[in-house]
């Protein structure tokens, strides 16, 4: 095993830890809702909320990092360059990320000054971290730049995932430096927040997750390279060619001119083609091999990310991306749902199926047996397409009592919040909430019990 | 043309992202103008000295903000500059309390909390908080109300005490009364035009 895979087993410890933090968060957030006056004054909603959130970001970031340093010796046949430092940041990433949680537990906001911004709560959504700490993310994701791109130089090799890999880290980095200014004006804040936001989910991390499903693809099923080097430059072609207009589907009511309205429509609507296109893809490949795999697991979570990415970024999004529709649902619960079947769908499958080819990697099985991770992937999928219905019959009934009828004023808000539709959604998502932790749970205890040793020929032929 | 050949669809990727990113580089800076502080859709700071509405406009089919009058906040004029440092302040009242991982601004930011872009106009002030905190005036029940939020709950959903110093509040009012002049096409739609309950 490399040296760099070694690195990528800690980043996928430290994802998974955070997903259960995040998870614990999550359930905590949606208790507020039924249960409005715990820890008033204590520990407040918005708290709960950036924890949720901030901890989704940052696992899910850990997790492609643990991805690409996985495959990339493998693809160029070397030790990644600079392993030290990626070790070192590894922990500087990790103090940085308990710094920072410890803060928001405990200090929470401070003043209205720029001593809170740099050291206590920036307050702006996914990026509340304080300055310090953003920066050191900045710091990270150079050095692991830097890791990427010296090992292709030094292996004096490139394949064409990699480049794609290497462009995509641009942009990456370059969207996240709106993690630092304080704008006055609330429209242009928000105009390159969404940059950072829009370009990130719906742009960049689409084509990082493509590069490093298109890994999984030929590792798990032995498709051929060719084949999903074409399908990659499709995907990007399709997914930068709606995304990046698509953008304007955050553009209609900030203050930005009304042409946003159309165009952001418009392209946002074409959004979920390439997403189509990967699940086409997915179902070829496995018709193509039968559906046989040394790696079960990972088979069923590749294709679950195809799916999910679909139907949760891809329908859920569409369903209220025309500004017609979105002038109403808006900032509700069903933006909330979209939010997570997206976020679930794109990418924390994604970063599942990639914990499972590692686990085969380290445990040396020639196939991955059991039942725990089948009940893992039921409860899990089971859970948040649960959590999801509920918020969108709760987001629903905001969008029309609080919306349409009520004129969203602060009594139409009450009012929809009171409403049955609404009342009966939060508690069906907090079920759901449980049912899905329930999954981690089975998720974690089969991530980390040993299969049944097969004892084959060393299964991986160790790197030359 | 060879579609099962890689490299036609590379080009494609390639060309497709440069292309638009070059149409979003125009509109960016277009955009960028038309919400600038005083450019068409965004008011001057100093805009908080007067009256705000937001009525339907028939010919933008859909509801705009109306500037009327002279309504000073806190019944003094303030210069554009003063007007600037409010805001300011303001604004970072919103970010240090994290104000918007509870409400939106814009239909942005979390959904505990009902939508501030239209705070400033919404008819409770007059109707709840004037009344329950004594004031006289809607921004003065609106600083009363962010400085101690805990002691005039409206519901079971309360708001919690961020520790804001009278200035805090007072910029953030001033803040609130400036956004709800933003022209967001129309959002929210109908404000206050309807009853209280379905
Ligand atoms: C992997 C892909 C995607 C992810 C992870 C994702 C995630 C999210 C999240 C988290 C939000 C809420 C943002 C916020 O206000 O904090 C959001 C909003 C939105 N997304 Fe996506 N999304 C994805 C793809 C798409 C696609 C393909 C479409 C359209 C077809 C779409 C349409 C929308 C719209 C219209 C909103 C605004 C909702 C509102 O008005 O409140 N999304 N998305
Ligand atoms: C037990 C599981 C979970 C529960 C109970 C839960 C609950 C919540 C709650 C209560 C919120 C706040 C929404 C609001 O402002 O009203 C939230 C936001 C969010 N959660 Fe979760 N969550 C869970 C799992 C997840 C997972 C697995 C993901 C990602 C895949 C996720 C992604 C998000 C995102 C992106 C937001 C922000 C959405 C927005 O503000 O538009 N959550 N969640």
């Amino acid at each position: 095993m490399y040296r760099s895979q070694k690195l990528s087993l800690r980043y996928y410890a430290a994802a998974i830890t955070l997903f259960g933090v995040m998870i614990l968060f999550g359930l905590l957030s949606a208790l507020y809702y039924l249960f409005p006056s715990m820890l008033f004054n204590v520990f407040n909603f918005n708290m709960s909320k950036i924890m949720h959130i901030d901890t989704l970001v940052i696992w899910l970031l850990m997790g492609f990092l643990g991805a690409v340093y996985w495959y990339l010796p493998k693809e160029l046949g070397r030790e990644v360059v600079g392993m030290w430092l990626a070790e070192l940041m590894f922990w500087v990433f990790c103090a940085a990320v308990a710094v920072v949680a410890v803060v928001f537990l405990f200090v929470q906001y401070g003043g209205a000054n720029e001593f809170s911004m740099w050291f206590i709560n920036q307050g702006r959504k996914y990026v509340e971290a304080p300055r310090w700490a953003s920066i050191g993310i900045v710091i990270v994701m150079l050095v692991f730049a830097y890791n990427v791109i010296a090992t292709c130089i030094k292996a004096q090799r490139m394949t064409g995932i990699l480049w794609v890999l290497v462009l995509d880290l641009i942009p990456l980095l370059v969207v996240y430096l709106d993690a630092f200014p304080v704008v006055t004006n609330m429209s242009v804040d928000l105009y390159w927040w969404w940059w950072l936001v829009h370009m990130w989910v719906e742009s960049t991390w689409e084509v990082l997750i493509g590069c490093v499903m298109a890994l999984v693809l030929m590792d798990v099923m032995g498709t051929s390279r060719r084949i999903v080097e074409a399908w990659l430059y499709i995907e990007v072609m399709l997914v930068l060619g709606a995304g990046i207009l698509g953008l304007g589907h955050h553009y209609f009511w900030i203050g930005t001119p009304q042409y946003w309205l159309s165009i952001g429509g418009f392209f946002s609507a074409l959004e979920p083609l390439p997403l189509l296109g990967m699940v086409v893809h997915s179902i070829y490949d496995a018709g193509m091999h039968r559906m046989k795999t040394a790696n079960q697991p990972a088979f069923f979570w590749i294709t679950a990310e195809a799916f999910g990415n679909f139907i949760g970024a891809g329908v859920w999004g569409f369903m209220m991306t025309l500004p017609q529709i979105n002038l109403f649902s808006h900032g509700t619960q069903w933006t909330v749902s979209h939010g997570h079947f997206a976020f679930y769908g794109a990418y924390v499958c994604g970063v599942i199926a990639v914990l499972y080819v590692a686990k085969q990697h380290v445990s040396g099985a020639a196939t991955l047996t059991g039942r725990a991770w089948k009940w893992s992937f039921g409860l899990l999928n089971f859970g948040m397409i649960g959590m999801v219905m509920a918020l969108l019959l709760a987001g629903m009934a905001q969008a029309f009592y609080g919306r349409a009828i009520g004129g969203s004023t602060l009594m139409a808000f009450t009012a929809a919040s009171e409403n049955l539709w609404f009342t009966s959604g939060m508690w069906a998502r907090m079920l759901f909430g449980v049912v899905f932790a329930a999954g981690y749970v089975v998720l974690v205890y089969d991530l980390l019990t040993s299969p049944k040793r097969v004892p084959v020929l060393q299964a991986q032929p160790e790197p030359a | 043309m060879d579609i099962q050949d890689p490299s036609f669809w590379r080009s494609g990727a390639i060309s497709t992202t440069l292309v638009m990113l070059v149409v979003l580089a125009f509109l960016t800076i277009d955009s960028l103008q038309v919400i600038s502080v005083g450019g068409a859709n965004v008011p001057k700071y100093d805009v908080i000295n007067q009256q705000i509405g937001y009525a339907y406009n028939w010919s933008r089919r859909a509801d705009v903000p109306v500037i009327g009058g002279p309504q000073p906040l806190f019944g003094k004029t303030v210069t554009e500059a003063e007007a600037a440092g409010l805001m300011r302040t303001g604004k970072l009242v919103i970010q240090s309390r994290a104000c918007m991982d509870c409400h939106t601004i814009f239909g942005n930011g979390a959904y505990y909390g009902p939508d501030l872009t239209k705070s400033w106009l919404d008819p409770a002030w007059q109707q709840i908080w004037m009344p329950m905190t004594g004031k006289t005036t809607r921004e003065d029940a609106m600083v009363e109300f962010l400085m101690h939020p805990d002691k005039y709950p409206t519901w079971t959903r309360a708001m919690p005490n961020l520790h804001l110093t009278e200035d805090e509040a007072r910029a953030t009012v001033a803040y609130l009364k400036w956004i709800s002049a933003v022209d967001t096409n129309g959002f929210p739609a109908n404000f206050g035009q309807a009853g209280t309950s379905p």
